[in-house]
């Protein structure tokens, strides 16, 4: 790294926008992201995760939302429908799958509109084909993907292992463990998407239905401040048509013409995403305070995990303290970019790591093995899957029979 | 602190982008020089005396600075004639973004997808980029770092380049401005321009106006 990302006391680049400090059609006043967290009162709500999405959709200036609602798993479609029927959206239609949605969210982003919407499990999977194309074309597209099931037979119920498939698409991919965490990554999000050295979409995930259907204490910022418009000036690429890239690479592309130098474009061009995501560490790091948060991280016992793994890692780090077993935490914010830095300083003293995760792949301990020096310290696990839930008492179990702790489950 | 070291190549077959090898763009006020952040002021003097020292120094000025979007881009254009004829530089346009098939005329013209074609044609020792979009001025830079020698500066309007050996950000009139005055001062200082003579091609619809002479 040339140059280390100060922390204390920076802000993102405050917007320039032209309509900065002027109101739109429903009296909000476009205000600098910087101004919204930090300066304005942010006011305690009780609501739902999907009643969340739609109060950061009210105050995030989105041109247009397209939909394919998939009700039970999140009701965030259909609320930012409501949205839509107040005039807080220039655009709001459905979709025939979340293939054609993704597609029609290209079109509208394309337009120079700022794009939302959402997704979960098997429609994830459906539209995959989109997301690399998305990056590809630099749209700074934002999805929320509320994690369920992906397999058949069908389950509602979190799972992470959608996550797993978005991890090489190009997309900047930020996983929510709260309520909070969603509205506040939702909002910055779009604005570390857009920044013009980034410039790539945004999967911000949460876990289906304890996140989205559980009600918790929310923080929002005031709902007369809204983001200052998406400026599609500040666009990496030009604005598109048939004869210029990237459409006429879709329509013509280099590829297609076989030879060294039109392989190395592509390669650059592969190059060139992978640098927009990196790049959207700086703007990451100032607006959510670090990539990873640190709870007693100098511990000899840890649990490194994301989602709401996290908030059932800590009641079992509580559940262990009472017995005298002190284990620290590092919550992931975001996995793309992944905190690889962050990781290794923070499991620096540790001894054992544990990595809980709702998947049955455990997408992540392998990026932490892969990440950190002797990583034979990485337990894998616990593991739940298919909608389980996973219990404090699970994780406590894990630590304190990998630990060679006798307890009444192990000891039978 | 290491940081990886952006050069002029030919580096390799397939060199990295400079941002995922950890090198960060600056911030306001701040440029580049080899991937090391530096004051802005550091750097015009830098890319004055490198432009001086080239055989071929040549500015791609890219659509955003061809076209008369607005007043601004007219007089930023303006400002970069003035660059080009201070020196003197060549200036050869990348136009736009398409493939050129079946064959890009390398003497007065450059293309993100194979940059590295109108360098060697020209021999181009030293380039800047102006007004050429973010996505395709970093392809452009990587291919050119892949398999040329040329020194790579990139005077961007946006958030700079990594992938350049030298990057200014928020590139606006009065930075041109300022790194014409740059080479000016130099100039007067005794600096001498290395620059081999050439005439600057100039065409119209139908065809070369003014021929390249090299």
């Amino acid at each position: 790294m040339n140059k280390q990302v100060e922390l204390k006391g920076k802000r993102i680049i405050a917007s320039k926008h032209v309509k900065l400090g002027q109101k739109n059609r429903k009296g909000q006043t476009y205000t600098d992201i910087n101004d919204i967290f930090y300066k304005a009162e942010q006011t305690p709500n009780f609501l739902t995760g999907s009643e969340v999405i739609k109060e950061a959709i009210r105050r995030a200036s989105v041109g247009t939302s397209v939909a394919y609602p998939i009700t039970p798993q999140s009701e965030a479609a259909a609320l930012i429908g409501e949205l839509y029927a107040e005039d807080y959206l220039d655009e709001y239609f459905r979709g025939e799958s979340e293939f054609a949605v993704m597609g029609q969210c290209a079109g509208s982003s394309f337009g120079g509109h700022r794009v939302f919407t959402t997704t979960a499990g098997p429609g994830t999977l459906r539209a995959m084909e989109n997301f690399p194309m998305w990056a590809g074309s630099r749209l700074p597209i934002q999805v929320c993907v509320t994690c369920r099931g992906i397999n058949s037979p069908l389950s509602i119920q979190p799972d992470t292992l959608e996550m797993h498939y978005l991890l090489e698409t190009g997309m900047l991919v930020w996983h929510a463990e709260t309520a909070q965490d969603l509205y506040d990554f939702i909002l910055k999000g779009f604005i570390v998407a857009e920044q013009p050295d980034v410039h790539v979409p945004i999967a911000v995930c949460c876990d289906g239905f304890f996140v989205t259907h559980t009600k918790d204490t929310v923080n929002l910022s005031p709902e007369d401040l809204c983001l200052t418009p998406y400026n599609p000036y500040e666009s990496p690429v030009t604005c598109m048509d048939m004869e210029i890239a990237p459409y006429r690479m879709m329509r013509d592309p280099f590829v297609m013409k076989s030879n060294y130098i039109n392989y190395s474009t592509h390669a650059s061009w592969q190059q060139e995403i992978k640098a927009a995501v990196e790049r959207s560490r700086k703007h990451t790091i100032v607006l959510l305070n670090g990539l990873i948060d640190e709870e007693n991280s100098d511990r000899e016992i840890l649990i490194v995990t994301s989602g709401t793994a996290v908030s059932q890692s800590r009641e079992a780090i509580r559940l262990l303290e009472e017995e005298g077993i002190k284990v620290g935490l590092v919550k992931i914010k975001t996995i793309r970019p992944f905190p690889y830095e962050e990781i290794k300083r923070a499991t620096k003293h540790a001894k054992h790591i544990f990595v809980p995760e709702f998947n049955v792949a455990g997408w992540m301990a392998r990026e932490i093995k892969s990440t950190i020096r002797d990583n034979e310290r990485v337990y894998c696990g616990p593991h739940v899957a298919g909608g389980m839930t996973m219990p404090s008492e699970v994780i406590v179990e894990e630590v304190k029979t990998h630990l060679g702790i006798k307890t009444a489950q192990n000891s039978r | 602190m290491s940081h990886y070291e952006v050069k002029a190549g030919p580096e390799a077959f397939l060199p990295p982008a400079a941002a995922t090898m950890g090198n960060v763009l600056p911030d306001p006020g701040e440029a580049h020089i080899g991937g090391k952040i530096v004051p802005e002021e550091e750097a015009y003097e830098y890319a004055a005396r490198k432009i001086l020292g080239a055989k071929v120094p040549t500015i791609f000025p890219g659509p955003l600075v061809l076209w008369k979007w607005n007043d601004h881009v007219a007089a930023k254009a303006t400002a970069i004639r003035e660059l080009a004829n201070e020196v003197p530089m060549r200036l050869i346009p990348m136009a736009d973004y398409r493939p050129k098939y079946p064959k890009i005329d390398a003497a007065v013209e450059i293309n993100p997808n194979h940059p590295n074609l109108t360098i060697w044609h020209n021999k181009i020792d030293v380039c800047i980029f102006i007004g050429v979009h973010c996505h395709q001025a970093n392809l452009a830079l990587k291919m050119i770092r892949a398999s040329t020698s040329c020194y790579t500066m990139a005077m961007c309007a946006m958030a700079g380049h990594e992938d350049a050996c030298l990057s200014f950000r928020d590139a606006d009139l009065e930075k041109i401005q300022r790194l014409t005055a740059a080479v000016k001062k130099l100039k007067a200082e005794g600096v001498e321009v290395q620059a081999n003579s050439f005439t600057q091609f100039q065409m119209d619809r139908s065809g070369f106006v003014v021929e390249p002479v090299n």
